[in-house]
């Protein structure tokens, strides 16, 4: 045995420790506390100071519940925040059908010029989102949809966002359902029509509960990336309509409010509930089995 | 043979340029356990995937119970399958597995409920119903498949490479039940297997196919005893082979002179000459320390070059002049010695000129 060897082996047995008990090594756990710290930090001060009575929300001077009360009141902000809702949900929904409905195109069929079809479909995840927002733009404008849309009854006046998210955030959907379909077993869908279902029964009581993981996935992702876009929306957003992200970032200009606080403390509660309820949606199937 | 259950007339599948199925014809009979056998690579899933419907034939007829579903879409023929995977369905449980072919084609619910009970206890799952399949073992998996596919009374059961991801006990032992389970269904059965040993035990006739052709067909014993061709007689079982030429043919026996060996007379009926090829299988070989008597026996003289330890049965290679080797399957029918001889002694090998196979192709 080496002297190394003996003064490492030495290290080991007088700390006591396993080589797999990363747990118990000081400079991780000093790590682990920066990571959490960089990453929550903000957060859990956002949310703290939404509860601050100072008005310009610089240093901490009491307990109060107002500013819930004053965003609530404040109605441009509420309607900027319904907006936001609105247009992530709508999106959400048909971004969610398009990119399943990609996905399985892509995992199923063999056509001429697939690869170059799949490299398309993923074009908005890597171009540029201000060259997205730039090109948006100039095809409504083209299309001479400004005035028109804007002319139009709520929610219709948001088709124009509504369009971009879409966009935007179908190809993510594609991606998630497409790698979740890599590990399906074509002999269960064989096996199905086999036993007589037809190709709408098989796709229903065979790929979907098999999809459903990945489509929940996709979902969210299609939601939080629609609820928080600012760049393709300022660019696609009539004169009238306003977003939340919107409304924060000019509302910020003049200095960053309590109120803006409270409502973007409300925004992540709602986030949190929904991927509470995405998560329990997919379990418990699994559960009942146990 | 009575009316077939299942006709295959001239059946082709191409894949591009090559073809997989290669214009293949034979009948199957009501209640036959049929197996179809060879290497991987000649066709056999894709002929069993055709029947299936899950692979649609380039040209030809598949005839199931008198009519020709050839291209039928597999939900429409009365055929089901077990596959390879088992497909169990993941999200259901045992119960909704077995129920699930019975379901989606609208049977009343007391209905759908009975038979998948019967289904269940037919194949000793009755216990498990409500569980899930990743809480089943491998050979439990299969028994759900098993049901799945019996549950829908099909005219034939199709069974592609059932036992292969079975542990070898487990896979003997389904051997016994899936044969057990025909009898008492008296559902036509078609199995795909490139395991020998699996096909001579369970099937009542073999198919062996060779790159896209059927070979031979013909009972376990025939296709063992009386292989038509070279393939065959190399593919089922172990078997010596030795090049020969006939010299002349006389009332039912050819005499041959045979790759160092030298001239022997065969009992042989058929029309034969030029090279041919004898295969003698190598539990039909006698070795003997000392040169036998007898002068109506084939016999070569060599060393033994290798035993190979089996427990029941001992392997010997042993090689003899200009190169020849013959392997010898030897019973170790005493606690004592194995198979009795050491490696670098010197043997006779001797066998009757009746188990001697002249293969002409």
């Amino acid at each position: 045995m080496t002297a190394m060897q003996a003064t490492f082996r030495q290290r080991l047995t007088s700390a006591d420790q396993g080589p797999l008990d990363y747990g118990r090594r000081l400079w991780l756990k000093g790590l682990f506390a920066i990571v959490i710290l960089l990453l929550y930090a903000p957060v859990v001060t956002l949310i703290a100071f939404s509860f601050n009575t100072d008005r310009r929300n610089v240093v901490w001077r009491g307990f109060t519940l107002d500013n819930y009360v004053k965003a609530w009141e404040n109605s441009a902000l509420i309607e900027a925040f319904t907006n936001s809702l609105v247009i992530a949900a709508i999106a959400t929904v048909t971004s969610t059908i398009i990119g399943s409905m990609v996905a399985l195109l892509l995992w199923r069929f063999r056509f001429p010029g697939k690869p170059a079809y799949e490299g398309f479909m993923a074009l908005p995840i890597v171009i540029p989102e201000i060259c997205m927002g730039v090109a948006l733009l100039a095809f409504f404008a083209r299309l001479g949809w400004w005035s028109s849309v804007a002319a139009l009854p709520w929610p219709l006046n948001l088709s124009t966002i509504i369009i971009a998210h879409v966009a935007f955030c179908f190809p993510f959907v594609a991606i998630v359902v497409r790698a979740r379909m890599v590990g399906f077993n074509r002999e269960l869908e064989e096996a199905s029509k086999d036993l007589g279902a037809s190709e709408w029964q098989t796709f229903w009581s065979v790929i979907y509960p098999f999809m459903q993981p990945g489509v929940v996935a996709g979902a969210l992702l299609a939601f939080t990336l629609s609820l928080d876009d600012f760049v393709i929306t300022f660019f696609t957003s009539g004169p009238e309509t306003v977003t939340f992200p919107v409304k924060v970032y000019s509302l910020v200009r003049r200095g960053v409010s309590p109120e803006i606080n409270a409502i973007s403390t409300a925004l992540i509660v709602i986030t949190v509930i929904a991927t509470i309820l995405a998560m329990k949606l997919q379990t418990p199937e699994r559960q009942a089995g146990a | 043979m009575t009316k077939p259950i299942i006709s295959i007339r001239n059946l082709t599948k191409r894949f591009g340029p090559i073809a997989a199925v290669d214009d293949v014809s034979f009948d199957i009979a009501p209640n036959e356990f049929f197996a179809l056998l060879g290497p991987s690579g000649c066709g056999k899933t894709t002929l069993l995937r055709m029947i299936a419907g899950l692979e649609t034939p380039t040209e030809g007829e598949i005839v199931i119970d008198g009519q020709n579903m050839a291209f039928t879409p597999p939900n429409q023929r009365p055929v089901n399958m077990v596959f390879q995977s088992y497909a169990v369905f993941p999200h259901m449980t045992v119960r909704s597995n077995v129920e699930y072919g019975l379901r989606v084609v609208g049977t009343p619910r007391e209905e759908t409920r009975r038979r998948a009970e019967d289904a269940l206890a037919m194949v000793k799952l009755s216990d498990l119903a409500e569980r899930r399949p990743d809480q089943l073992s491998g050979g439990q998996r299969q028994r759900v498949a098993l049901a799945r596919a019996l549950v829908k009374r099909p005219k034939v059961l199709l069974l592609d490479e059932p036992l292969s991801a079975l542990d070898a006990k487990l896979r003997e032992q389904m051997q016994i039940e899936l044969t057990r389970l025909q009898r008492t269904v008296g559902i036509t059965f078609i199995i795909v297997t490139h395991d020998q040993d699996e096909a001579l035990s369970m099937a009542n006739r073999i198919a062996v196919m060779n790159e896209g052709e059927v070979s031979q067909i013909a009972s376990p014993a025939d296709l063992y005893e009386h292989p038509s061709s070279r393939f065959v007689a190399d593919f089922i079982g172990k078997v010596n082979l030795i090049e020969a030429r006939v010299k002349s043919r006389k009332n039912g026996h050819l005499l041959l002179s045979a790759k160092s060996i030298g001239d022997v007379e065969v009992p042989f009926d058929k029309p034969a000459d030029g090279a041919v090829t004898l295969a003698v299988r190598p539990e039909k070989l006698k070795l003997q320390p000392n040169e036998p008597a007898r002068q109506d026996l084939i016999i070569v003289h060599g060393k033994v070059r290798d035993v190979a330890y089996y427990g029941d049965t001992s392997h010997v290679i042993v090689s003899g002049k200009d190169g020849i080797e013959l392997s010898i399957n030897v019973q170790n029918d005493s606690r004592a010695g194995g198979a009795g001889v050491k490696q670098g002694q010197e043997i006779w090998v001797s066998w009757l000129p009746r188990d001697t196979l002249v293969l002409t192709e």
